[in-house]
């Protein structure tokens, strides 16, 4: 019987510098192919031993054949760790884990918009890019972005040169001060995404701080949409991702598990303790 | 069934512990009992229950998942697996047992914990019968009989004779290999089995009333003001958690002594901070959060998601040891009397 918890090794062969606080990790097998399938919004554990272990949400499209990618932002002990090595390293990962977002179910056929801001574009990367690779099963695709400034949007070059190039995509993108060699939109993610006013028939994917969720979701409201038409996706501290070690629980759901992805109308019936 | 005299229940241990390890409750010198492997001179504790649960026996407090070496940008992956060894455990009571089916929902549930798995398919459960139910045992209260213990044999110990009835297949093989055993009348213990029931009858939480709490309940029971006075006083030590048979949270840690490192899991304790912090923030952040999530997850979550069944077996571990005298019994109580 194979135990969930043991990792296989993996190695980073590549990492692009993002922002000033986000890399983005390319990881393969020992054998140079990619560790394993999966879904778009599911997540891996990484560790470093002797570091420790932590959950990631896997950034790359499953269309994408040879890798896994992660962007990871700088913010604790692992991510302190993985964002001072060097390629060539070698990382344990487990996975994948978690229920992903329907791509192939309730998305299919829709008009989708994905809100994202700052590091919360990281789990929707892959559902947009797995979205653009089955173009023909989605309907119009818009994209909201916001981030502190300019240096801090995600992979800002794909999202220029790819992303805003593509017939039937929308990107959207803002930043929260003016700054010089900036011309696009300058706000709020939450009020910009009013400002839209965007069709309450589209399917909502959104990502981002919790205060951005928060006013965000109210606008939505506000402009009539549905809450079992917005998706999101959790994050909260895990140790084995495979809902047993206890912690990750919101009520009765476990969001390794059950989650990370949620609709609104999901998340309404369970206790306010996220 | 079968029975042997109690002045040659060593004979007994020692046939069992032949080939096998063998726990059983001892004394320390305190007075208070714990599961020690038995070895020639062994006491069986007279106590009605351990301090610590049985449930050690294949959730160890800490356990060594694998190791790791690390070599410049190279990381080895060595396994550290025990070796399956069988082992039984006697005394176990009623309460335990029925502890053991609430943490095999959650660990033989897909995917499979493997090193949990290997020790519950090695072990032998002797359970015991509780000849004296305490003050603060109310395992009645979920339906548990504390006078047939279902492991893979169940005994009963009258004041000559400790009595045998295999259940299982596990039960029937140890049996077989126990000459030491004679035949017995299911008969004799009728007596006992009415003693039991009838102190349990009388126990003073045995009829607690869990209509507040189970599937559904989250709602009602969430924002209640009462979770605040109730976890006022809690100190957050976790005591009740590591002796709790059915608190089956864990962490992984890893230790690196230079060479290698290992990853272990060991418990941990929804009591504490630490449990649910993390740097995007903490969802827990007063004692009052993690007093609720331990009381909701096994009177409203575990239920939830296990067809109604409760996580507490009415051990009374908790009403014992909580060194602010909170526990189970006063959270049902006053739980309850707010929603009549």
């Amino acid at each position: 019987m194979r135990e969930p918890l043991i990792p296989m090794i993996g190695v980073v062969t590549n990492i692009r510098v993002d922002t000033p606080d986000v890399k983005t990790f390319r990881v393969v097998g020992l054998d140079g192919k990619k560790p394993f399938l999966h879904i778009p919004g599911q997540c891996a554990m990484l560790s470093i031993p002797g570091v420790g272990e932590a959950l990631f949400s896997i950034t790359s499209s499953p269309t994408e054949e040879a890798f896994l990618e992660f962007s990871i932002k700088k913010c604790g002990c692992v991510t302190e760790w993985l964002h001072a090595m060097e390629p060539g390293q070698q990382v344990t990962i487990r996975g994948p884990y978690g229920n992903g977002f329907p791509v192939n179910t309730d998305f299919a056929g829709k008009d989708l918009l994905f809100i994202a801001g700052g590091i919360g574009l990281a789990p929707l990367h892959s559902v947009i890019n797995y979205c653009r690779a089955h173009r023909a099963n989605y309907g119009n695709i818009d994209i909201v972005y916001g981030s502190r400034s300019k240096a801090d949007l995600v992979d800002f070059e794909e999202i220029l040169n790819v992303w805003c190039k593509e017939d039937g995509i929308n990107v959207h993108l803002t930043i929260d001060n003016a700054q010089p060699d900036w011309d696009g939109h300058v706000g709020f993610v939450p009020n910009y995404v009013k400002e839209l006013n965007p069709d309450t028939k589209k399917t909502v994917v959104m990502c981002g701080p919790p205060i951005m969720i928060k006013f965000t979701l109210a606008g939505l409201m506000d402009l009539g949409f549905d809450r079992t038409n917005i998706y999101t996706t959790m994050e909260l501290k895990m140790k084995c991702a495979l809902g047993k070690c206890g912690r990750c629980n919101i009520g009765n759901k476990y969001v390794c598990k059950d989650g990370p992805v949620f609709r609104f109308d999901q998340l309404d019936e369970l206790p306010d303790e996220y | 069934m079968k029975k042997i005299a109690i002045s040659e229940l060593n004979s007994l241990f020692a046939a069992i512990a032949a080939d096998r390890k063998l726990y059983i409750p001892t004394d320390d010198s305190t007075g208070q009992s714990q599961f020690t492997i038995w070895e020639e001179g062994s006491i069986l504790s007279r106590n009605v229950n351990t301090v610590r649960s049985a449930k050690d026996s294949f959730f160890p407090q800490v356990e060594n998942l694998m190791g790791f070496k690390v070599t410049g940008k190279q990381i080895e992956l060595i396994e550290t697996r025990d070796p399956a060894e069988s082992f039984a455990v006697f005394g176990v009571r009623a309460c335990d047992v029925r502890s053991f089916d609430i943490l095999d929902r959650v660990f033989l549930t897909e995917p499979v914990d493997t090193y949990y798995a290997q020790r519950r398919e090695n072990v032998c459960i002797i359970s015991l019968a509780c000849g004296k139910p305490s003050e603060t045992c109310f395992c009645t209260a979920f339906g548990i009989d504390p006078a047939e213990p279902k492991g893979d044999v169940t005994c009963w110990m009258t004041g000559e004779a400790l009595y045998w009835q295999p259940n299982t297949e596990k039960g029937e093989a140890l049996t077989a290999q126990l000459s030491v055993l004679v035949d017995a009348d299911v008969a004799d213990i009728e007596q006992e089995k009415a003693a039991i029931r009838a102190t349990a009858e009388k126990l003073p939480f045995g009829k607690l009333d869990l209509s507040a709490f189970g599937q559904g309940k989250t709602k009602e029971l969430f924002n209640r003001p009462e979770w605040k006075a109730l976890s006022q006083s809690c100190l957050g030590c976790g005591t009740c958690t590591f002796i709790c048979p059915t608190c089956q949270c864990y962490d992984i840690q890893e230790f690196n002594n230079g060479k290698t490192v290992k990853r272990f899991r060991c418990w941990d304790s929804c009591m504490y901070s630490d449990f649910t912090k993390m740097s995007a923030g903490q969802p827990r952040p007063t004692q009052t959060e993690r007093f609720r999530q331990r009381f909701m997850h096994k009177l409203v979550y575990y239920p939830d998601n296990n067809e109604g069944i409760f996580a507490c077996v009415g051990c009374g571990r908790c009403l014992r040891k909580c060194p602010i005298h909170m526990n189970i019994v006063k959270v049902i109580k006053t739980m309850g009397e707010g929603t009549k």
